[in-house]
């Protein structure tokens, strides 16, 4: 098995291993970087614990291996915070109780991030399709919904 | 006019933001998988894919030059230490790794350990295994018959597929029923197999370490103290005794009755860490998940109710047989092998009824377990709320009125059903009646009425569910012998802040608030003030755990109790401060007060400091108590679903219109956090009604085993749910709860399939079996000319 030494930078931090090629991204975030928010909640790209951005863009990161990250900028739950400031979308999942055993919020949280920065304004079936590719077994997405629309409010009155 | 619960203090009925929130939306939670030990290595299961199959050879030769495996263990290295087999929790034994035989597709045949997760993958590919096919039983109907080949041939004394026939009731009172009924109805329904899958699977770190002889087991349990008690029973001769091992069960991501029984999983990360001195790490892939572990229901049910003329109740019949696959490894208290299935005359005044329950060895995965439900209250509460449906029809009657007819009434509480249970508070009618006017019920029938005539179908399904939750007293309830009882601890500090401690285990509940709000309604202490631990056996008190909502009815009740006991100390030092008699003391306004004098009182948070710094003479120092509950009867929550659908008589596509739940849980500790349990709950049960079920081929080849065929509800599927609530409290209960968070599961699948047939009827359906999916109706509409 090849060797390849990758170096990504997440959350705003330059960081670099050594992998496998098969390495999942999933794993290099997890087992190399130790940044354990990001979740695995199945094996066939179904749940979107593991949902992280890339570039900018949300993807699954059960489904890409770690070398497809090679030079890339990647952000997970744990750079959502700017310091102590919450994300209006974490508030919002605390505000209007968007989580329950909270193994599914992560992954739900920065697919609703990748939503809100192409569709800062969504309708809630717009967000409901958006949040589509992650499932939560607690809430019944009601709740999450109501979480995205706060933060939508929030974003839009530059908060 | 006393002061009754604030924002600040966050006591009961407040809907107090949760504590966990802060670290998982922060990715701050820790779940098994989080734990990364020094030297941890990974194990991985061979599985079998037959169903059933003589185990003649396993080769592991290649598996041992794979780099980084590092051992490969078979059932012939756990009979060397005494391991093959391990209880479950219904008495019966399961093989730990397939012992000469496997009895189901995907069970585990060997255990790999490797340094790395995918070197542990690699092993498990190159491990050889020669299988002799045997005949495959997979009808549990078939499985009853006599020439069925016998699964069991482990148990000496099984002689023939049949793990128990269960029965409870008055079969001649019954019978007398049924012979002077005016109308009967025989309904047969088949309530699927179906699974929990919490978003994160089961899985475990085992820490033995060989210098002390101490175990620390991570692990995803509902049941931590219940679980290591287990493991010093199974494992104490190879070193797992109860008092050097610790089960801590950390974040847990959903539990849904999934993580009640012990897997080999847990027990082969054991053995590898004993035999290696390494810590070792086993999670199971989804696909693991569904195949292997913990499925729920598969009661196969013909339900009789036998009424007058007039839709008067006299009797009900019910004859299940229930598929539990290769080892019975449901998780029932131990005197109840159907679990609380006895619930099933549900909330109608039923004069006699008889039951029968014959489970039945099949070759499918093992379990049967409480998924989101209190042992089978759930099978039970289907197939009364589907009868009651047939019944209204062949009476003729709107259902909502024959409901009305049959209700227990608010004035027969405490109400003695005929197959023994005690029901300890409700009003039925009020709860349907508030379901109704909020859906606009008599509207919808001549919106019904009118569609039909155009030909458009319409349903509109009733759910009047009465729970049984809090197993329970111990006279009754135990499993494996420990009886169903919870213990709680709390220390005041000497600042007057709380920590608390439960034996049960949240798996997304949220007791780390609610459970501290209990303590700040009891002791005037906020809630913010407060910290709940559970989880860790070395510092938690005993409990049985978290499943069959029994955590409020039992530990919460523990809860208030030990926190009162903590006042009755408190208010002898308040005395003592307050240089008064204790008899002229009062708790009033949540502080000690002397009685009159209104401006004399001491906060909990001055008694606390007292207690630690100026104790009076010949008391103890300190504050803190412990309290086990052994509760005196159940609870029984209750409530009225209504749903309205609408089907697409051209393809059999339908779409959820409206869903009214009115649910009736006791005195509501957090309102937020209940009508999040109630959108979860229902999700579920809209779920399992319209998209569930795992299926097998003759050859027991599991068909859909993973997230891309056993299918969860995403946002876009799922309807929008509107709530509403009643509110009778537990008489029994120190502050009236009943629990809530499975009610919803159990409501709710009779509503929607009571809703299907509805819209379907006056073609003649009279039942459609779960899962109800487009494609079904589709078939039943061209059946019938429609489409």
């Amino acid at each position: 098995m090849s060797s390849h030494k990758v170096t990504v930078t997440i959350n705003g931090q330059k960081r670099s291993a050594e992998v496998e090629a098969r390495m999942l991204l999933v794993h290099f975030i997890r087992d190399y970087l130790r940044l354990t928010g990001t979740h695995v909640g199945c094996d066939t790209t179904s749940c979107g614990a593991c949902t992280v951005l890339l570039e900018g863009q949300a993807v699954k990161s059960c489904t890409l291996f770690a070398v497809q990250a090679e030079g890339k900028t990647l952000q997970t739950v744990e750079g959502l915070a700017q310091g102590t400031a919450l994300h209006p979308l974490q508030e919002g999942f605390k505000e209007h109780h968007g989580l329950q055993c909270g193994f599914c919020t992560p992954g739900m949280l920065m697919s609703a991030a990748g939503l809100l920065s192409r569709n800062p304004r969504p309708s809630e079936e717009e967000i409901r399709w958006g949040i589509a590719g992650n499932l939560c077994r607690c809430t019944g997405y009601q709740n999450i919904v109501k979480a995205v629309q706060f933060a939508s409010d929030k974003m839009a009155k530059g908060g | 006019m006393s002061k009754t619960t604030s924002v600040e203090l966050g006591g009961i009925g407040q809907a107090v933001k949760r504590k966990e929130d802060s670290r998982f939306i922060q990715g701050k939670g820790r779940y098994v998988e989080d734990f990364y030990l020094p030297g941890m290595v990974y194990g991985a299961f061979v599985r079998s894919p037959f169903a059933h199959a003589r185990v003649k050879q396993i080769d592991t030769s290649a598996a041992m030059k794979v780099p980084g495996v590092l051992a490969v263990i078979t059932a012939k290295e756990l009979h060397g230490v005494k391991l093959a087999w391990m209880p479950t929790l219904a008495g019966d034994t399961q093989a730990v790794l397939a012992d000469e035989k496997v009895l189901f597709q995907s069970q585990e045949v060997a255990f790999v350990v490797a340094e790395s997760q995918y070197q542990a993958a690699d092993g498990v590919a190159a491990v050889e295994v020669d299988y002799e096919e045997l005949p495959v039983v997979i009808d549990p109907f078939k499985a009853l018959e006599p020439n069925a080949p016998i699964l069991r041939t482990d148990k000496k004394d099984q002689k023939s597929n049949r793990i128990f026939h269960w029965e409870v009731g008055d079969k001649k009172a019954t019978e007398d029923a049924f012979r002077k009924a005016g109308v009967v109805i025989s309904q047969k329904t088949h309530y699927q197999r179906c699974h929990p899958a919490p978003m994160e699977t089961c899985g475990c770190v085992v820490d033995h370490n060989p210098a002390t002889g101490h175990t620390d087991i991570y692990m995803t349990s509902q049941a931590p103290h219940a679980h290591r008690t287990v493991f010093a029973l199974v494992a104490g001769h190879a070193g797992l005794v109860e008092h050097k091992t610790r089960v801590i069960a950390p974040d847990i991501g959903g539990g849904f009755g999934n993580k009640v029984p012990v897997y080999p999983g847990y027990v082969l990360a054991a053995v590898a860490s004993v035999i290696l001195g390494r810590p070792c790490k086993w999670i199971e892939s989804r696909s693991e998940n569904i195949q292997s572990t913990g499925f729920a229901r598969d009661y196969h049910t013909t339900t009789e109710l036998a009424a007058t003329k007039e839709g008067r109740l006299l009797g009900l019949r019910v004859k299940t047989v229930a598929d539990h696959g290769a080892f019975n490894a449901h998780a029932n208290p131990s005197k109840w092998p159907a679990g609380l299935f006895s619930i099933c005359t549900g909330s109608y005044d039923i004069p006699a009824a008889d039951v029968q329950v014959d489970a039945v060895y099949t070759n499918k995965a093992p379990g049967g377990v409480a998924y989101r439900c209190s042992f089978r209250v759930t099978e039970a509460s289907y197939i009364i709320e589907r009868a009651m449906d047939s019944l209204a029809r062949e009476l003729k009657m709107d259902p909502t009125e024959l409901r009305r007819k049959n209700f227990v009434r608010a004035d027969q509480f405490p109400y003695a059903t005929c197959l023994g249970w005690e029901y300890d508070s409700g009003d039925y009618h009020k709860a349907m009646q508030v379901a109704l006017d909020a859906i606009g019920y008599d509207a919808l029938r001549k919106e019904q009425a009118e569609k039909r005539k155009k030909g458009e179908l319409m349903g509109i399904g009733i759910s009047s569910f009465t729970e049984i939750v809090g197993a329970g007293p111990r006279s009754k309830f135990d499993i494996l012998g420990l009886s169903m009882n919870d213990g709680v601890e709390i220390r005041v500090h000497p600042t007057g802040t709380v920590l608390a401690r439960t034996g049960v285990k949240s798996q997304g509940q949220g007791h780390e608030t609610t459970f501290a709000q209990i303590i700040a309604e009891e002791l005037g202490i906020p809630e913010s003030n407060i910290t709940l631990e559970e989880g860790d056996t070395d510092t938690a008190p005993y409990g049985l755990g978290t499943y069959a909502s029994r955590s409020t009815p039992v530990a919460g009740a523990a809860t208030a109790l030990a926190a009162r006991r903590i006042r009755e100390k408190a208010k002898k030092i308040a005395a003592y401060l307050l240089e008064a008699s204790e008899q002229d003391i009062e708790w009033k306004d949540y502080q000690f007060q002397v009685k009159g004098v209104p401006g004399k009182a001491k906060t909990m948070a001055e008694v606390a400091f007292a207690a630690y710094t100026n104790p009076p003479p010949g008391m103890e120092t300190g504050l803190e108590t412990s309290y086990y509950y052994d509760p005196p009867n159940l609870t029984y929550p209750f409530g009225t679903y209504v749903c309205v659908l609408d089907i697409d008589s051209k393809t059999g596509e339908f779409k959820i219109r409206r869903f009214v739940a009115v649910d009736d849980c006791g005195t509501i500790i957090n309102p937020m956090v209940v009508d999040g349990q109630i959108h979860g709950g229902l999700t579920e049960g809209f779920a399992i009604a319209t998209m569930q079920e795992i299926r097998f081929d003759e050859q027991g080849n599991c068909l859909n085993g993973s997230f891309m065929d056993y299918l969860l509800p995403t946002a876009v599927e799922t309807p929008r749910w509107e709530l509403g609530k009643t509110v009778t409290p537990s008489p029994h209960h120190p502050i009236g709860a009943k629990g809530v968070g499975e009610s919803p599961n159990v409501g709710s699948p009779a509503a929607f399939v009571n809703a299907f047939v509805d819209a379907l009827s006056h073609l003649g359906v009279k039942n459609i079996d779960m899962p109800v999916t487009p494609w079904k109706i589709w078939r039943i509409l061209r059946e019938k000319g429609v489409a």
